[in-house]
């Protein structure tokens, strides 16, 4: 079982570290928060360039947006209040991520027009953590959120994958987004990297 | 570019077209992931990935799966919670792939609610 949860002796006496142990889980989680603050269209991007060195994650939403003070406050995890259930401990682990990993998050947010997170790391730091399963990430999301729709872009070095739920929709005329064989289709395209080769673990087959 | 192929869309849609839509209420089970900042770092994503498995290989149509946010119970992640209809809810506790997969056979496929997995079944007696 692949999870950040670290559990030790019994399982009725366990303890829990809260991280997250890989980014498509930072990413599930993250945009979880945008759905939740009404969005109907999300964007994640994710782009790697060996070049510089660099790894940057983008989500961008069209939610319900925050003002300038909300925008500060979703950084400290003791500084949230519950009214907008748009913030918590989420973004403060996904910048904690960023800065072990020589990287940083930004965040800017306008209210009625959206919110866009931009996380880039060191691609090559020892503390940078994995991409872990992006497609059993997407399939969670697209899984409850049907009515989202999802811009999905890879891209390594230039190469991409793409993913638009809307064209997906289109195509099925009507059958829904979540039927098994179509969320397969999904996580098949999105397990392969760019280049075609599969580097990311499903949730099944990694260790634990 | 790697994209999707619409002719693989276009198959699929003629194999799924004419079953229900579980979305419009037709659903005999629905199940709900506990998908907050505590659930997915808890391990609710192999949970999720875990009930899909068990719909897809069992051919089950009747149930619709789909997640939510915290439920106020973090220390209890990864949870999920099961409504049968004409039933009343009942939340799994601390999960893993294999209890999701036990809880399926046999609360969603049998009808028989997991006792030792739930956080709690009926309500308190006073004896």
């Amino acid at each position: 079982m692949k999870t950040a949860a670290r559990t030790t002796g019994r399982a009725a006496e366990r303890r829990w570290t809260a991280e997250m142990e890989d980014l498509s889980l930072h990413i599930l989680d993250v945009v979880e928060n945008a759905t939740a603050a009404g969005a109907t269209l999300i964007e994640i991007r994710i782009h790697e360039d060996s070049r510089k060195d660099r790894m940057v994650i983008t989500i961008k939403d069209n939610g319900q947006g925050m003002d300038g003070e909300m925008v500060t406050k979703v950084k400290d995890p003791f500084c949230t209040t519950r009214t907008t259930r748009r913030v918590g401990m989420g973004i403060p682990l996904l910048e904690q991520s960023a800065r072990e990993a020589g990287g940083s998050i930004e965040i800017t947010s306008e209210p009625n027009v959206g919110t866009e997170v931009v996380a880039s790391f060191c691609a090559s730091h020892i503390d940078r953590k994995p991409l872990g399963d992006i497609a059993a990430t997407m399939v969670a999301l697209i899984l409850g959120n049907p009515d989202v729709d999802f811009i999905y872009q890879r891209s390594i070095d230039g190469v991409t994958t793409d993913l638009d739920t809307r064209e997906i929709k289109e195509q099925l005329d009507g059958v829904s987004i979540t039927a098994p064989p179509v969320l397969n289709l999904i996580q098949d395209l999105l397990s392969a990297t760019p280049e075609g080769e599969d580097l990311n673990g499903s949730d099944q087959t990694a260790s634990s | 570019m790697a994209k999707l192929r619409i002719e693989d869309l276009k198959r699929i849609k003629e194999g799924v077209k004419g079953t229900v839509n579980l979305r419009e209420g037709n659903f005999r089970v629905k199940i709900t992931v506990h998908m907050g900042t505590c659930g997915i770092a808890a391990g609710a994503r192999p949970v999720m990935s875990t009930l899909l498995k068990e719909i897809e290989s069992r051919h089950v149509t009747d149930v619709i799966l789909t997640s939510s946010g915290c439920a106020g119970l973090c220390s209890h992640e990864p949870m999920l919670t099961i409504e049968v209809q004409g039933q009343a809810p009942i939340k799994y506790i601390r999960l893993d792939p294999e209890k999701t997969s036990k809880i399926f056979e046999e609360h969603v496929m049998q009808g028989n609610p997991v006792a030792e997995y739930a956080l709690s079944l009926g309500s308190e007696t006073t004896h």
